[in-house]
């Protein structure tokens, strides 16, 4: 936490003439509750930290369970991911780019993972997707094949549940960008495909990273569309939101120790993409 | 035949234990307040009894004008936790005994923990019960999906258990986090079979068919009740307890499935 230098002059003049680097006192109006804000957002880690059982943690990391957990946990919401970009970006640039009738509808259709408790989304992905379900008792009858209680069902939950992060970021990403760049390029007889590859991507780009990385992280802490549709078993479905889950129900120290892994590792996996890919203007 | 010869001969055994308990209950339990009950009476409930409780919370308030039960149906565990993180409540009604010792344990019981009902095992399988599924050892068939409760709560404790005692070594393909999850997946036809209460299957009126095992018998789940210590409605919450114990509320309780001592 960085405060501006107090100790500064006043300078009433520099609101005429903003410079960017130019130290100003900020607002009490805007101070308190971002200070406020910032203690709300951050006091129950430090609750974690505080209660952690720090004497018995390489004990509890060392229990066979953990480290599986965690992996799988990475390794689908990675999977998650992939899937969310994959299919996300182009329905971002179907809503930014194109007009066609119920366009808003679908856009109102698209944030309805947001709204909805994950619990009522994995019933919903087990009415669709389960072995009996629309989609999933063709896929079962015609391919041998069942998502529910599999990895593959852990990856579907949690892209459906992370995809909309996406999608709004990149639609948003879209909107902002000077489309005068792809009339430029489609002036210079590039196709709608190139422009999309060779000038949208590349100028959304902040907006794609941003959006992936919201992404990943609702993936990663994805928990009731989870273990209602891919169930909970380890080193298949038990991703470390469920070890959490299962772990408080009888060793809260345990849970504990499991939440900080979670909060570590992806903390510092998104402070080391930060560094790598978003350098913040 | 057999299987109903045993479960006849179980079930009257049982009931010899269960009358033999309820003498106790009716010594050590909390007389019913003699009038005066007022206010708002908190329960936390396990979530096998929202059905039963639910009822018999109504009848309460018919019997005591003016009073209001609320309900926090969940996880005994999540219940427990809860209590001993301070959570305000005048009455808790636990699906094991070891659940509720954590919170007497902890000091926040105020006088004796009663035993109200007694629950059993069954295997819920889906209507029409496609995997032709008779008894436990039908479970661990290669191709049967069988849903478990984790063993962390007491769902699962008790099927681990009966598992055990019948030396039947079973994968399921999830540990779902309480009953009625376990119970769900059985409903939306995910598995072809799931360890749940007998009173579960008994509450959800379609879709599921019990199928009873003699094995259940060796995992028998006791409910304790009792008044918390912090309660803010003590006189609320010793009048509620009796409620349960008397007469109507056992008669709400077998009707759910429930053994009652």
């Amino acid at each position: 936490m960085t405060l501006p230098d107090q100790q500064g002059d006043p300078v009433r003049t520099t609101a005429a003439s903003p410079r960017r680097h130019q130290p100003q006192r900020v607002p009490v109006a805007l101070l308190l509750p971002a200070v406020a804000g910032l203690l709300f957002l951050v006091l129950p880690l430090a609750g974690l930290v505080i209660r952690a059982p720090w004497s018995t943690l390489p004990q509890r990391l060392a229990q066979p369970g953990v480290l599986t957990a965690l992996r799988l946990s990475l390794q689908t919401a990675t999977a998650a991911t992939l899937v969310c970009l994959a299919l996300g970006v182009p329905l971002a640039w179907l809503l930014a780019r194109t007009d066609f009738p119920g366009r808003r509808l679908v856009r109102a259709l698209v944030t309805v993972p947001l709204v909805l408790p994950p619990v009522v989304g994995g019933v919903a992905l087990l009415l669709v997707f389960g072995r009996s379900g629309l989609v999933g008792g063709w896929l079962d009858a015609t391919f041998g094949v069942t998502l529910p209680f599999t990895t593959a069902g852990v990856v579907a939950a949690e892209a459906f549940v992370a995809m909309p992060f996406l999608v709004i970021a990149v639609e948003g990403a879209l909107r902002g960008a000077d489309t005068r760049y792809e009339e430029a390029a489609a002036t210079l007889g590039a196709g709608r495909w190139a422009i999309f590859t060779h000038v949208t991507l590349p100028l959304v780009a902040p907006g794609i990273a941003a959006g992936t990385v919201l992404c990943w992280a609702r993936a990663l802490g994805e928990f009731g569309a989870t273990i209602t549709f891919a169930g909970n078993y380890p080193g298949r479905t038990q991703t470390m939101p469920l070890a959490v889950y299962l772990a408080l129900e009888t060793d809260l120290d345990m849970a504990i120790v499991l939440s900080l892994v979670l909060l570590t590792v992806s903390v510092a996996i998104l402070v080391a993409l930060r560094d790598r890919w978003l350098t913040s203007p | 035949m057999r299987a109903r010869r045993i479960r006849a001969t179980l079930a009257a055994l049982a009931l010899m234990v269960l009358t033999g308990c309820g003498g106790a209950a009716q010594t050590t339990g909390p007389r019913p307040a003699a009038g005066g009950v007022t206010g708002t009476v908190t329960v936390l409930a396990a979530a096998s009894l929202t059905e039963s409780f639910t009822r018999i919370g109504r009848d309460f308030e018919a019997a005591n004008p003016g009073v209001r039960v609320v309900f926090n149906f969940a996880g005994s565990s999540a219940l427990a936790a809860q209590i001993n993180q301070g959570a305000p409540a005048d009455v808790f009604a636990s699906a094991n005994p070891g659940t509720m010792r954590t919170v007497t344990d902890a000091g926040n019981g105020n006088g004796p923990t009663v035993t109200f009902a007694r629950n059993q095992l069954v295997i819920a399988v889906p209507e029409g019960n496609p995997a032709e599924v008779t008894g436990l050892a039908d479970l661990a068939r290669p191709g049967v999906k069988v849903a478990l409760c984790a063993e962390q709560v007491p769902c699962g404790a008790a099927a681990k258990q009966a598992l055990g005692a019948a030396g039947v070594p079973l994968t399921p393909v999830t540990w779902e986090r309480d009953v009625r999850a376990a119970l769900s997946k059985v409903k939306l036809g995910e598995v072809d079979a799931a360890l749940v209460y007998r009173t579960d299957v008994a509450a959800s009126t379609a879709d599921v068919d019990a199928v009873e095992f003699p094995e259940s018998a060796r995992a028998v789940n006791d409910y304790p009740i009792t008044v918390l210590k912090d309660a803010p409605n003590p006189v609320g919450a010793q009048a509620f307890v009796a409620h349960v114990l008397s007469d109507g509320g056992r008669s709400v309780l077998t009707g759910a499935g429930f053994q009652v001592p």
